[in-house]
């Protein structure tokens, strides 16, 4: 049988997205954007902390990094708990050494389970995200709004009880929404968000609820999409960082300023055979004079401001 | 279902007849960006699942999103550094969302041919009335927008009938005679271009497009590492180059705006782009210039070629 005739209607097609979301427009049309100090590449440290819970239920899929074995998955439980016990403190020692400042995506649970951690964090006194309340509390098309409601007010209210700020940014856990999680966010006191990777610079990004911010967090230089997904050696890694810093830093003194974001996951280069090769990367990065280092706050204010 | 689509018959690449590309060009190499458009919220196929999660799909559609909103103007101005008009395989209804793009290429005498309307629209299920209004909507809405009669075809995310290059080259006749519907890019067999049996006989030919070049499969499916792509793209250049020097071969590099325009993976690329046309006796072209140059000049050649082999015993 064939399709149905509306297969071959097109509802949306008309000019600019198929969405009210936001509008089109593309990054080199639009006003340059001045970071301080006569600096063209900000970045953008986002470092995952994170908790995976033994009992995964993977509702509605198993997140990416999480546990893939019958249960009790002890190695990917306790391999991912090694970074918030060893590889964050190889990281911090890493990005301390080349004075880069970090802004901590962290999972409210891990929070509530860790208060040595939350204390450590409050005194550095970086930037804190929500990355929502643990890895396998997705948000997810079809949830139902109350349930997500609830998890969103979970995750933002403890996380700031923990960590003493307001916490204004959010990344869900692996980059998943429902269609209503824009508009909770709003409703739940978060002015910017991480999870579309469709832009190298912010854009406004219209709710239900009042307007938010969308921060361009690439996937593509996660660690964990080259390293793990992408199985790339870290002496790729190193490569792809220093090759978009410099195509970065080249284009922005073309059409303004840019934001090279990378993800850090400590239990992935905070292991002892990777720690040198993102000391490595940073410290190429480090020493770029157009570096601006800033925490996502800071960078989305600072953009803001231009608008 | 059949055991062989039938477009072709077996032409070994050993002795046939010279190919010379024009000046005596070795090589003809064609960059085809893929501009697409993947919906949010597609309708269902039953065939095929656009996105792995339940709407709203993120990773996906905001990566792809990105292609258009970030990486087009990116790889386009480095298509324009090493002097290299792209032929676009559009998703045309692009022409509606995002006509800027369409403006940029046209002002630089690229070509569009036709990707089918969305690249979350399969050709599976699709009765031949539906794939032919399908395919007639994509060449009418390039014809509107460019003024070009769609040459060329690739099925909309590769989702092919058995009727899709009939259908193809059928409607690009009824609208524009023997100027539109004359190559394909949806077969991977050969090096060279090859004549396609149609059911009514059109003079058709298919054109090397390389699955293998293509970013996303060296990306996504096969995960490789930036400098790596670059280096295969030089190792089949540096092979088809020479092989050129028996008969003219085609290298063509696929793109992805979402893909190959990475801030990590532009070094790569445009150190490739710049190892090949730094060489004499490439033919930088679009693929219905190779199209139109192999059916003017090789296409009897081949076809008699074609016949013979066949009655070797």
């Amino acid at each position: 049988m064939a399709l149905d005739d509306s297969y071959l209607q097109y509802p949306e097609r008309s000019y600019g997205m198929d969405h009210k979301r936001y509008d089109w427009s593309m990054l080199s049309d639009r006003k340059a954007v001045a970071w301080p100090e006569q600096k063209t590449l900000a970045l953008w440290i986002n470092v995952n902390l994170q908790f995976y819970p033994l009992n995964q239920q993977g509702v509605p899929f198993k997140v990416p990094g999480g546990m893939t074995m019958p249960y009790p998955d002890l190695r990917h439980y306790s391999l991912r708990d090694y970074g918030n016990r060893v590889g964050l403190f190889r990281v911090l020692k890493a990005l301390d050494q080349y004075k880069l400042k970090p802004t901590f995506a962290v999972n409210t649970r891990l929070a509530e389970r860790t208060p040595y951690l939350m204390a450590l964090l409050k005194e550095r006194g970086d930037e804190i995200l929500c990355h929502g309340y643990h890895m396998d509390a997705l948000h997810y098309g079809g949830q139902p709004r109350e349930q997500e409601a609830e998890l969103v007010k979970r995750a933002l209210g403890g996380l700031r009880d923990l960590s003493g700020q307001n916490v204004s940014g959010w990344l869900s856990p692996a980059k998943n929404e429902s269609e209503h999680t824009p508009e909770l966010l709003v409703e739940n006191g978060i002015g910017y968000f991480c999870d579309w990777v469709n832009d190298d610079l912010p854009y406004a990004f219209r709710t239900e609820s009042g307007p938010l911010v969308a921060m361009p967090l690439s996937t593509e230089l996660d660690d964990r999409f080259i390293l793990q997904n992408n199985q790339h050696s870290e002496a790729s890694y190193v490569e792809q960082m220093q090759d978009a810093c410099d195509f970065l830093i080249d284009e922005a003194g073309r059409q303004g300023g840019r934001i090279l974001s990378l993800t850090i996951h400590p239990w992935l280069l905070g292991q002892p055979h990777r720690i040198a090769y993102l000391e490595r990367a940073l410290a190429y990065i480090a020493a770029r004079p157009e570096v601006w280092s800033a925490s996502a706050s800071e960078i989305m204010d600072c953009w803001q401001s231009q608008q | 279902m059949k055991e062989d689509p039938g477009f072709y018959d077996y032409w070994p690449y050993h002795n046939r007849p010279k190919i010379e590309w024009p000046n005596g060009a070795k090589l003809a190499f064609w960059v085809a960006p893929n501009i697409e458009f993947y919906e949010l919220n597609p309708p269902a196929n039953p065939q095929r699942a656009a996105w792995p999660q339940p709407y709203p799909a993120l990773p996906g559609y905001t990566i792809r999103d990105y292609g258009n909103r970030v990486g087009h103007q990116r790889q386009m101005e480095l298509l324009d550094k090493y002097g290299i008009r792209g032929s676009i395989s559009l998703s045309t209804a692009l022409c509606d969302h995002h006509p800027e793009i369409i403006e940029r290429c046209a002002e630089r005498d690229w070509e569009f041919f036709s990707h089918g309307i969305y690249n979350t629209r399969y050709t599976y299920g699709m009765s031949e009335a539906q794939e032919r209004e399908m395919i007639r909507d994509s060449i009418e809405t390039i014809y509107k927008h460019t003024g070009q009669k769609c040459a060329g075809y690739l099925a909309p995310a590769l989702s092919h009938s058995e009727l899709t290059l009939d259908l193809f080259a059928e409607v690009g006749s009824e609208l524009f005679g023997d100027e539109a519907g004359i190559y394909t890019c949806d077969l991977f067999h050969d090096d060279q271009p090859t004549p396609i049996n149609l059911r009514s006989g059109k003079r058709f030919v298919s054109i090397p497009y390389s699955l293998e070049m293509n970013d996303t499969i060296a990306y996504v499916v096969n995960k490789i590492e930036p400098r790596r792509y670059g280096q295969q793209i030089k190792d089949n250049f540096d092979r088809l180059y020479q092989e050129g020097d028996e008969s003219g071969t085609i290298m063509c590099i696929p793109t992805h705006n979402y893909q190959v325009s990475c801030p990590h993976r532009m070094k790569a690329f445009e150190e490739a782009l710049e190892y090949i046309t730094g060489h004499s006796d490439v033919w930088v072209t679009t693929g219905r210039e190779i199209a139109e140059y192999f059916m003017a000049n090789y296409y009897d050649v081949a076809l008699q070629d074609i016949a013979a082999r066949g009655e070797v015993v």
